[in-house]
């Protein structure tokens, strides 16, 4: 069992979980991520590692609750515990100082981007961080970002924080500017916005890392579940993974790939609303 | 002598039959299909061994139970004392006596097929086994050797690591064994379904193992969340069991459509996850209608047994040679021609289809030929030209194998490797590292439940002798 410090809700639906796993906090590098299950019989979630404290055996788990799973993981209250915490996978992120770079979050993906980010600004880059979402309720981590960036871009759709659209508007800016344009962008967030920050750097010809989160079982190689077509070639975002060349990514596959269980999941997460819903109705 | 029985009236008596679940009913549920044989039959059968003085079965089994032992106790009805036999010998028998090819090993050598029908050791081995479980306060309690101060990692809990374990812990070492997923069994679990092996006698067997002191520590990846290094700081000798890897890819157009599952996927969803065999499992599944798998091992067969208990209406095996090259065993053929799966043989993939949505539609095929023996002996399938067709399916299952899992081996660049990627190791599982031992599929690179647990005996012995 691993059991939970911490619970923080930091926009609607998205927690920030510090979970005792000694082990994982031991050997995890930043872009790495964890298996969980939240109890016997549950599925088998992936998340990206955020951060990780090993003198405290903590590791700090940003979880966007959108399928059954995923709320059911974060309703657990502190001091509960999840069943199962196995990691750290995958590759790490490859750090190294190239001058300028831009780091561009989108929703949850700005919790994933943010090791990340600390990680390439302690090697010595300049970085520009690049955070969107629907509206200011889903801007997330912007001051603890600000911390260590050059600067931070805020965008928002409906223009509630930050400059109005979206973050490939900021970033077309940035590369527009010669004083400011990045040598290497890294973008979390979801596919189709990895997708258009990928398609605005290719004609620039700036490296573009994004980190992938498709469909997986064990985590390990095993099952394969999470290929993923990079230049040409079958990838297993697990072991091969979660980043890779945003050029070379199948942007359009795994779109599709994405969707595969999309009937099994909207069952499921009208079974748990409305669980919720009748407990809510019996305890009045 | 326990038999009662003269040679000739042993040899007059005919091989027992073991009784099935209906093909019917069984090929749409996940009941164990291999019902067991009853007390009367199991003795009568046992006392059909001549009880032979060269003991070939014995040499036929990769963990050398002694047979002629254990079916002596059992003619006499003495289960006790047949049990003591059996579980000294062999870590995980209820295992074994389900999904051993013994029809290839122990069954083979036996003297009594030479003429005739061999002696149903493997149907034996599984009705001692189940009796042992069934009555554990009958069992002969065994005194574990005090305790040697010894540490021994088994990376992996799989048949190769159990049965090192179970003889590591019986010398009086101790032993940790560390596991990938979150529960015991390895392929045992994950790979071979419920209908060939029931999950609870994985439970049964480890819970054995866990009461004889070997501890077991789930969600750890050797090479991920501990080193080899750190695992050689720590405990005295390592054995490496950790399993097959990555699913070999059949590189054809098509194959990340939606619908194209890897066996591996297949399985660990059904199996480990429970999906489409229990309702309120939070794993999803694509059934299918029309499923075909690709391949003609045992992991085939569980595959495409499998599809036609999710519901499928046509379930088949699509192979590139004929059913007599099949590496499947024989028992599994005949299980699923039972159940109503279709043999689509001498027939290679050339394309999976897709539907405009990305769905799977089809599989593109190709008809084959055999030609002369390949370099392993059987004939080489050669493609027979215009023989395209298609297949309609909504799942596809590549069933062609694994590849080496990298995952513990890149972090140990001191580990000689073999030009696959598999772990180098000798007779007794040593590899290139003093105190570093291996076994199972990461060095045979895909292999047999028996033959993994073969590797885990030998391999016990020599850590044994290393430590000692």
């Amino acid at each position: 069992m691993y059991e939970i410090l911490e619970n923080v809700i930091l926009a609607p639906n998205l927690h920030r979980l510090t979970v005792k796993a000694p082990r994982v906090a031991n050997a995890r590098k930043p872009g790495q991520f964890v298996i969980v299950r939240a109890d016997r019989g549950d599925e088998r979630i992936p998340l990206t590692i955020g951060d990780a404290d090993p003198a405290a055996g903590t590791i700090t788990l940003f979880i966007q609750a959108i399928g059954a799973s995923t709320l059911k993981i974060v309703s657990i209250p502190v001091g509960g515990a999840l069943r199962d915490v196995a990691g750290p996978l995958g590759q790490p992120t490859h750090i190294e100082n190239w001058g300028r770079v831009a780091c561009v979050g989108g929703g949850v993906g700005t919790a994933v981007l943010f090791p990340l980010a600390r990680a390439l600004a302690e090697a010595g880059n300049q970085v520009t961080t690049i955070i969107g979402g629907r509206s200011e309720q889903y801007i997330i981590l912007a001051d603890e970002l600000a911390a260590f960036s050059a600067e931070v871009l805020i965008t928002t759709e409906d223009g509630s924080r930050g400059r109005k659209g979206f973050v490939t508007h900021a970033l077309a800016d940035l590369i527009a500017d010669p004083a400011r344009a990045p040598r290497v962008v890294l973008a979390v967030g979801p596919v189709p916005m990895m997708r258009a920050v990928a398609e605005l750097t290719r004609p620039h010809g700036i490296e573009t890392v994004v980190s992938l989160n498709p469909i997986m079982i064990d985590g390990t190689g095993m099952c394969g579940g999470c290929r993923v077509v990079v230049g040409g070639e079958s990838k297993f975002a697990c072991v091969d993974g979660p980043e890779f060349d945003g050029h070379l990514v199948d942007f359009a596959g795994l779109s599709d790939r994405l969707t595969t269980y999309r009937s099994f999941e909207e069952r499921a997460r009208h079974a748990a609303t409305e669980c919720r819903l009748a407990k809510e109705v019996a305890n009045g | 002598m326990a038999n009662d029985l003269g040679m000739k009236e042993r040899l007059a008596l005919g091989r027992v039959h073991m009784p099935e679940l209906d093909a019917t009913v069984r090929s749409r549920n996940f009941e164990e299909v291999n019902r067991g044989l009853g007390l009367e039959e199991a003795v009568r059968e046992a006392k059909r061994c001549i009880q032979c003085k060269h003991r070939p079965c014995v040499e036929g089994c990769p963990v050398g139970v002694s047979i002629p032992e254990f079916l002596d106790a059992l003619a006499a009805e003495n289960l006790p004392e047949s049990a003591r036999i059996l579980q000294g010998d062999n870590a995980l028998p209820a295992v074994c006596g389900r999904v051993c090819p013994q029809e290839t090993q122990c069954e083979a050598k036996c003297v009594r097929g030479m003429k005739g029908e061999p002696v149903a050791i493997g149907y034996l081995e599984r009705f001692v086994a189940d009796w042992a479980m069934a009555n554990p306060e009958k069992l002969v309690k065994t005194q574990l050797p005090p305790a040697t101060g010894k540490k021994v990692a088994v990376v992996g809990c799989g048949p190769a690591g159990l049965t090192a374990a179970g003889e590591l812990a019986r010398a009086g070492h101790g032993v940790t064994i560390f596991e990938a997923l979150h529960d015991t069994g390895g392929v045992l679990r994950y790979g071979i379904p419920e209908f060939r092996l029931p999950k609870e006698i994985i439970d049964v067997e480890v819970s054995r193992l866990v009461a004889m002191g070997v501890e077991i520590e789930c969600n750890v990846i050797v090479g991920k969340t501990l080193t080899l290094g750190e695992l050689r700081e720590e405990f005295d000798a390592v054995f490496i069991a950790n399993g097959a890897g990555l699913p070999t890819m059949l590189n054809i157009p098509g194959e990340n459509l939606k619908g194209v599952y890897s066996a591996n996927e297949f399985l660990t969803r059904v199996n480990l996850m429970e999906a489409g065999r229990n309702p309120h499992a939070p794993t999803p599944i694509i059934a299918g209608r029309q499923v075909a798998v690709i391949g003609g091992g045992n992991t085939a067969m569980d595959c495409v047994r499998t599809a036609r208990r999710l519901g499928a209406e046509r379930a088949m095996i699509v192979y590139r040679r004929g059913e007599a090259e099949m590496p499947a065993r024989v028992e599994e053929i005949k299980h699923a021609k039972e159940e109503g799966v279709e043999f689509v043989m001498l027939t290679a993939p050339l394309e999976i289809v897709g539907t405009d949505a990305g769905w799977v539609a089809a599989l593109r095929c190709q008809r084959m030929e055999l030609g002369p023996p390949d370099e392993s002996g059987r004939r080489k399938p050669v493609a027979v030209a215009g023989s395209e067709f298609d297949l309609p399916a909504e799942v596809v299952v590549n069933a062609v194998g694994t590849r080496a899992n990298p995952l513990l081996t890149a972090t140990a660049p001191a580990l000689e490797l073999n030009r696959w990627g598999n772990i180098v190791a000798d007779e007794n599982g040593a590899t290139s590292i003093p105190g570093v031992y291996a076994g199972g599929d990461m060095v045979r690179g895909g292999a047999t439940v028996i033959l993994a647990m073969g590797d885990g005996k030998r391999a016990a012995a020599a850590i044994n002798s290393h430590l000692s």
